[in-house]
């Protein structure tokens, strides 16, 4: 008889070592963009998440819930979003590195809290997966954040690094990224993706080495009580109006610094295009469908794909308009994203727009179509 | 000669801008007292909130936050997570922990998150110009409610302690009054105990205070301390309303 070989319990335990590394660097797998995002958060340090649930990004504090303990961590499911970002802002002022998630609805509540990190200058991570809007809209997949995302929606004169991934393999390797941008200038830094990004599957591999959070360069900032040195405070009322007017200048000369060092983007056969599509996320990964179908029937079509949304890649974009004539902006919204690419352009090109609202995710052909449409 | 009063150590030299009669003045020293006594100033963040306190942060001498209104006690929850070996305590109006940050308080108490909370109940938003607070008390006069709170109309206000006390969570809860010297002595022994709670890691603690807001109350500092005797105490009893360190903890 054919007896199938059974594992023992002890066998198939993992060893102590493994439990917290996991997977090892390069292995490919098949994973859901949720779930890497939240490995890949751990593998590159995060020790404290706290969120509250909200379709479709559940699978990452779901992930987070066990995950986190492996690695001595802590997971808190908040009574609100507004409590959960507060936490935040609680564990990164004594040194962790921090995360929550959430969809848009979740995020506006989380403003409030990121514009105090902004203003606290604390380091967080915290990623949109992004559904249809406003109000409660729908679960399916859509950029209607992009706004929420890059402009912000508290009080204050602040700006948050925003990183905008296209893949599972990108949703895997971000979180490091961000955590990485977030500790060096000391400001919030977030992943924006959608439902598509973060429900499907895809083979990816982690690409960066599992981090000792111990060997991190230590915080000269954070609170652990004042042993040993001056007592320090974290502030972010600041009634004096010289004084606010000179920490606003402060930031914005961190902003300057951001923009002028941390801006990425993947460009594809822009050398000879006659009509450059801007796209990020979802829409991208559509758009290189098209762009592949385009040049196969003798289109030029090229690409540029914001992966910092802010800072904007305005000088690539503002370059190429020099010399093409046509940008096609694809996005699932009425038009957020082209704002941006309409500031970048300064009216030296024609700006063409194919948007899918509500939940709707555009085809290849589809957005083929609003090419030649705009070539005519 | 030896000195046999003194400044604490855990207090700065900034002279406190607060009004004639104020309690926060009092709880400040007493809280600075409690670290000074069990020598935890190298090991204590205090967490300012928002309000006439917003400054508690210049005045006391250790590591210091502020946060925003309400959020005190989820930004507690996240330091003492990652660090437990801190001593976390905040210190809130009635405006910030029984409006506003409602729902992190009750959330914090009934995780049994081990710091330590200090209640400032003075029954009107101080810093803000008098307006009614959740703690304001029927037929009191305040710049929103100008006839005096009637329930019919505003709603009853909230009793913290007696709220809190129906949950598995908190550990000690006591409130406490500043009106006389004797209460004073009450309340230190009070903040002793839940930062005794803390040290010991035995969970959620949290001590009322009600205090005198002469400013707020339009009252001199005298008439606003007969006013806690006769007004407050009656209506928001003083006492221990729960104590589990009697008891083994589980």
């Amino acid at each position: 008889m054919n007896k199938r070989k059974r594992l023992s319990p002890k066998s198939s335990k993992p060893k102590r070592s493994m439990l917290k590394t996991k997977y090892k660097t390069g292995e490919r797998m098949l994973m859901k963009g949720n779930e890497a995002l939240a490995e890949g958060a751990v593998r590159a340090g995060c020790r404290f998440f706290a969120g509250y649930p909200i379709t479709p990004q559940n699978e990452i504090p779901e992930y987070l819930s066990w995950r986190l303990f492996e690695v001595g961590g802590t997971f808190i499911q908040a009574e609100s979003e507004i409590s959960a970002i507060n936490m935040l802002f609680g564990a990164s002022a004594v040194g962790a590195r921090v995360m929550t998630s959430s969809s848009g609805c979740g995020i506006s509540l989380k403003q409030e809290g990121i514009s105090y990190m902004t203003a606290a200058e604390l380091p967080c991570f915290y990623a949109s997966v992004v559904r249809g809007g406003p109000g409660l809209g729908n679960i399916s997949p859509a950029q209607s954040d992009y706004f929420q995302s890059t402009r912000g929606g508290a009080q204050g004169d602040y700006r948050v690094i925003c990183l905008a991934p296209n893949s599972v393999q990108e949703m895997g390797n971000f979180p490091k990224l961000a955590y990485d941008l977030a500790d060096k200038y000391r400001n919030p830094a977030m992943v924006l993706a959608d439902g598509l990004l973060g429900q499907m599957m895809e083979p990816m591999g982690f690409t960066f080495d599992f981090i000792d959070v111990d060997k991190l360069p230590p915080k000269d900032y954070i609170l652990t009580g004042c042993k040993n040195r001056k007592r320090r405070i974290i502030n972010t009322l600041r009634m004096d109006s010289d004084r606010l007017e000179k920490f606003n200048w402060k930031l914005y000369e961190k902003y300057k610094r951001i923009k002028e060092n941390e801006v990425r983007y993947e460009e594809r056969y822009t050398d000879d295009a006659d009509i450059i599509i801007v796209a990020y996320g979802t829409a991208a990964r559509v758009s290189i469908d098209t762009l592949v179908r385009g040049r196969e029937e003798g289109i030029k079509i090229g690409l540029i794909r914001p992966i910092t949304l802010w800072p904007f890649p305005r000088k690539i974009i503002n370059e190429l308009a020099s010399r093409v004539e046509n940008f096609l902006v694809v996005e699932m919204s009425i038009g957020q994203l082209i704002e941006d690419v309409q500031l970048a352009v300064e009216g030296k090109a024609k700006i063409h727009f194919h948007g899918r609202p509500g939940g709707n995710v555009p085809t290849g052909e589809e957005v083929l179509k609003a090419v030649k449409q705009a070539l005519k | 000669m030896q000195k046999i009063f003194k400044k604490p150590q855990s207090m700065t030299k900034i002279p406190m801008r607060y009004c004639p009669g104020c309690g926060h003045a009092i709880v400040h020293r007493l809280i600075a007292e409690v670290i000074d006594e069990f020598d935890i100033k190298e090991r204590t963040i205090g967490i300012a909130p928002v309000g006439c306190a917003v400054f508690l942060d210049e005045y006391l001498n250790c590591d210091m936050i502020q946060v925003a209104h309400g959020r005190c006690p989820a930004a507690a929850t996240g330091m003492k997570r990652v660090r437990p070996d801190v001593i976390v305590f905040s210190y809130q109006g009635d405006g910030d922990l029984a409006a506003i940050g409602t729902a992190e308080t009750i959330h914090a108490a009934t995780r049994g998150e081990n710091f330590t909370v200090i209640f400032i109940n003075n029954a009107i938003y101080g810093m803000t110009g008098g307006q009614q607070a959740p703690t304001t008390m029927p037929k009191q006069k305040t710049t929103t409610s100008v006839y005096g709170r009637d329930p019919k109309i505003h709603g009853y206000p909230i009793k913290v302690c007696e709220m809190l006390s129906a949950l598995d969570g908190p550990v000690y809860l006591e409130r406490v009054a500043l009106n006389k010297a004797a209460n004073v002595l009450r309340a230190k022994r009070a903040l002793k105990k839940a930062f005794r709670i803390q040290l010991d890691g035995l969970g959620f603690s949290l001590v009322e205070i009600l205090s005198p807001c002469p400013t707020g109350w339009g009252l001199t500092p005298r008439k606003a301390c007969e006013y806690v005797d006769e007004k407050m105490i009656s209506y928001y009893p003083l006492g221990v309303y729960k104590d589990l360190t009697q008891k083994k903890p589980t």
